[in-house]
């Protein structure tokens, strides 16, 4: 018998190895740990943004100091702004294509299998490693049909007038402690414009990378999906494993224009050392369709809670949410879907799963406002049990203001059962591939919505994280 | 030399409570044995034994497989050594298709014999599975359902035989596999069976009743009372029961005993 701690390195070393590796640190230039007006001047100024930029992040961190920390929902007191560094520039440019990223850094890369997947799947692929991208590039043919894919630093700069139009009008600084955060220091992340009747086929990739100790990493991606357009996107992040806590507190903003469908897949596998504190929203207008496909594997502590605004008639959302909690993992996660016009639709399809004393949380908001008559939605949440020193909690809110509408609401708690991991294992499986194989069954209503490739990975993620599970 | 299932004076408790009282059985490849009994004999039990599950605690005895004490195994290793139980209960695996769930049993055992192994290739597998659903009369779109999760009794049954089929264990232990199907389930059940008998294959048939041996015929008949084989025979044991029930034999026992 191997004792709990030695399992529980077998579960490091397979993550370590995989995606935990580090690289030594090579930045260009590191702003000194903790955070005030200075560090987001300081900010602002190697962005070389104009003023009104500089002044609402300014203002934001002056939101981000009126704020409490949130009393609900994980704990997060563990959390210390002065330990953390809010910008690590890693490159004095970003590449267009993978020879004009500094060696050490593309080699990583190259081993989390990003530019492969590119040649591969993807119609453009970008990758942050630290506070900025290091590369961004999309095929020809997209940006010939006027498809806009760019690092957001690139957007402000080159697109400033469509940039200002939308940024910050979806998630207002003052909407939450952590979207104001990220409004004052943001840094990195996707510009993402596809122009009326522009169907892009293939995902567009987005990767993000820490590698520095103690990092603030502050995504901000803002994408506008126009009149009768069509986007997939995809976000896949990693961290080494330190011992000391790092942060990732990013805001995406999504704007659906009328008969526009879009999707946005997130594949979160930060270490275990990592706060994941992530506001993102898509409004939705007529007729358009947005999804969120929100895989929560990695991390620490997980704050998230993809929205849905039904703004007009017709518009429709979905939410896939897949949370998976560990040993000392806390995935706080679920969905908002608020209908705000009359005739929209909603359904969130929460499964999440917790093991080795991990906690995973359901955590749902459905709005219906006094005007959004004949809205229909429907909330499964399922949740599965793996041992019983894992916790699972269900909040599910329902704030319904509009006299007709039809609404379903369900949640399932079950437990994994010894009679199914006889019955595989009497079949020639391993216990561990008994377990993933149960685990993926629970998944599979929300995997098979995946592209092939992600599907593969998800699967693979997913036996990853049942290695060496104890009892 | 085929290889053999040995039971040696096996005693078996479930939470503490003696069940198994001295089982003796041996069972090769090529032959086909019945185990009948009342219920609550310890047939199940026996099977869920050899099997390796946890909640059945091995008090005395051996079991010996392929000549391998079974004792240190997991449920798994006994699989891959060739080792099948048709379940009478089979569970559901939500969200598992049966070709997927097959695909994985099947390299869990290439993976034994080779680490490096990258699986059965897929037209290989699909080729493979559609002749065995053939055999057993089953429609191809079977595989892509979730492994019995809505599987009528008869639906249930035909897909252990698959199991069986597509894993070809040396020894494989039916539990009850005729309960509750009827008859025509139990004729295309027990029919294929019969087809998959052959000089590899033994089988140890657990039931309560004579007709599914019209169909997989045994040579050897076996009763079980009170946690022990307290009668083996040839085919003709299994009429004589089914005619005379299990009185004679407990008279006999308490003859015996007295």
């Amino acid at each position: 018998m191997t004792s709990d701690a030695e399992q529980l390195q077998g579960i490091r070393e397979s993550y370590d190895e995989q995606y935990g590796f580090r690289d030594p640190d090579s930045y260009v230039f590191k702003a000194r740990k903790g955070l005030d007006p200075e560090i987001v001047a300081q900010i602002s100024e190697m962005k070389q943004e104009p003023q009104w930029m500089r002044d609402q992040r300014l203002k934001a961190l002056e939101i981000y100091r009126s704020k409490p920390v949130p009393a609900w929902g994980a704990d997060l007191a563990g959390l210390r702004e002065e330990d953390i560094y809010f910008f690590v520039r890693p490159a004095e440019k970003e590449g267009r294509s993978w020879e004009d990223v500094p060696e050490n850094i593309k080699r990583t890369f190259d081993r989390l299998g990003v530019p492969e997947a590119e040649q591969k799947f993807l119609a453009g692929s970008g990758a942050q490693y630290d506070s900025e991208m290091v590369y961004h590039r999309i095929r020809k043919e997209l940006e010939d049909q006027g498809v806009i894919f760019k690092s957001i630093e690139a957007g402000l700069r080159e697109h400033e007038d469509l940039f200002r139009e939308y940024f910050g009008t979806v998630i207002p600084a003052y909407d939450n402690k952590y979207a104001a955060l990220n409004a004052a220091v943001w840094s990195g992340g996707s510009f993402i414009y596809v122009p009326p009747g522009v169907k892009i086929q293939m995902p567009l990739q987005a990767y993000f990378r820490i590698n520095t100790a103690n990092l603030g990493q502050f995504e901000r991606t803002l994408i506008i999906v126009d009149e009768g357009a069509y986007l997939h996107y995809v976000e896949g992040c990693t961290a080494p494993t330190y011992s000391s806590d790092s942060l990732h507190s990013g805001v995406i903003e999504i704007v659906v224009k009328k008969g526009a469908r879009s999707r946005y897949t997130t594949i979160q596998n930060w270490s275990d050392n990592v706060y994941n504190l992530v506001t993102q929203r898509a409004m939705i207008y007529a007729d358009g369709s947005h999804e969120w496909v929100d895989a929560n594997l990695g991390s620490k502590v997980t704050m998230k809670y993809p929205s849905l605004y039904l703004m007009e008639p017709g518009a429709h959302g979905e939410i896939l949410s897949i949370a998976f909690a560990g040993r000392g993992q806390v995935q706080d996660a679920g969905g908002k879907a608020i209908h705000v016009a009359p005739h929209t639709t909603s359904q969130i399809l929460s499964k999440s799963i917790a093991k080795d004393g991990g906690r995973s949380s359901y955590r749902g908001l459905l709005k219906v406002y006094p005007d959004a008559n004949n809205a229909k939605s429907t909330v499964v949440c399922d949740a599965l049990l793996l041992d019983e020193f894992s916790e699972s909690d269900t909040y599910p809110y329902i704030e319904i203001e509009a006299p007709d509408v039809t609404i379903g609401h369900e949640a399932t708690v079950s437990k994994i059962g010894d009679d199914q991991i006889f019955y595989l294992m009497s079949r020639g499986m391993s216990e561990d591939e008994a377990n993933a194989m149960v685990v993926n069954g629970f998944l599979e209503p929300l995997t098979k919505e995946l592209p092939m490739e992600y599907s593969i990975e998800m699967n693979r993620l997913i036996q990853l994280q049942m290695e060496g599970s104890i009892g | 030399m085929g290889a053999a299932l040995e039971i040696r004076n096996l005693h078996v408790s479930v939470e503490g409570q003696p069940i198994l009282k001295g089982v003796n059985l041996v069972v090769k490849q090529g032959e086909i044995h019945a185990l009948m009994g009342p219920n609550g004999s310890g047939k199940s039990t026996l099977a869920n034994t050899l099997m390796g599950h946890p909640a059945y605690e091995v008090t005395g005895g051996q079991m010996i497989f392929d000549g391998v004490d079974m004792a240190e195994l997991g449920t798994d290793e006994r699989s891959r050594m060739g080792l099948f139980l048709a379940f009478q209960y089979p569970v559901a695996v939500p969200g598992v298709t049966v070709a997927n769930f097959l695909r994985n049993a099947l390299n869990a055992r290439r993976k034994v014999d080779n680490p490096e192994d990258k699986g059965v290739p897929i037209p290989q597998f699909r080729k493979m599975m559609i002749e065995k659903m053939d055999l057993l009369q089953m429609d191809h779109s079977f595989g892509g359902r979730y492994l019995n999760e809505g599987f009528s009794g008869g639906e249930k049954k035909r897909a252990e035989i698959l199991q069986m089929a597509m894993l070809q264990p040396k020894i494989a232990i039916m539990d009850e596999t005729d309960s509750g199907l009827d008859i025509d389930a139990l004729r295309i059940v027990s029919e294929g069976v019969a087809k998959l008998s052959s000089e590899d294959l033994g089988v140890l048939v657990i039931t309560h009743y004579q007709r599914i041996l019209n169909h997989i015929r045994p040579q050897y008949v076996h009763i079980m009372m009170d946690g022990q084989i307290v009668e083996s025979g040839g085919p003709d044991l299994a009429l004589h029961l089914e005619e005379q029930g299990y009185d004679w034999l407990r008279e006999k026992q308490a003859n015996g005993d007295a």
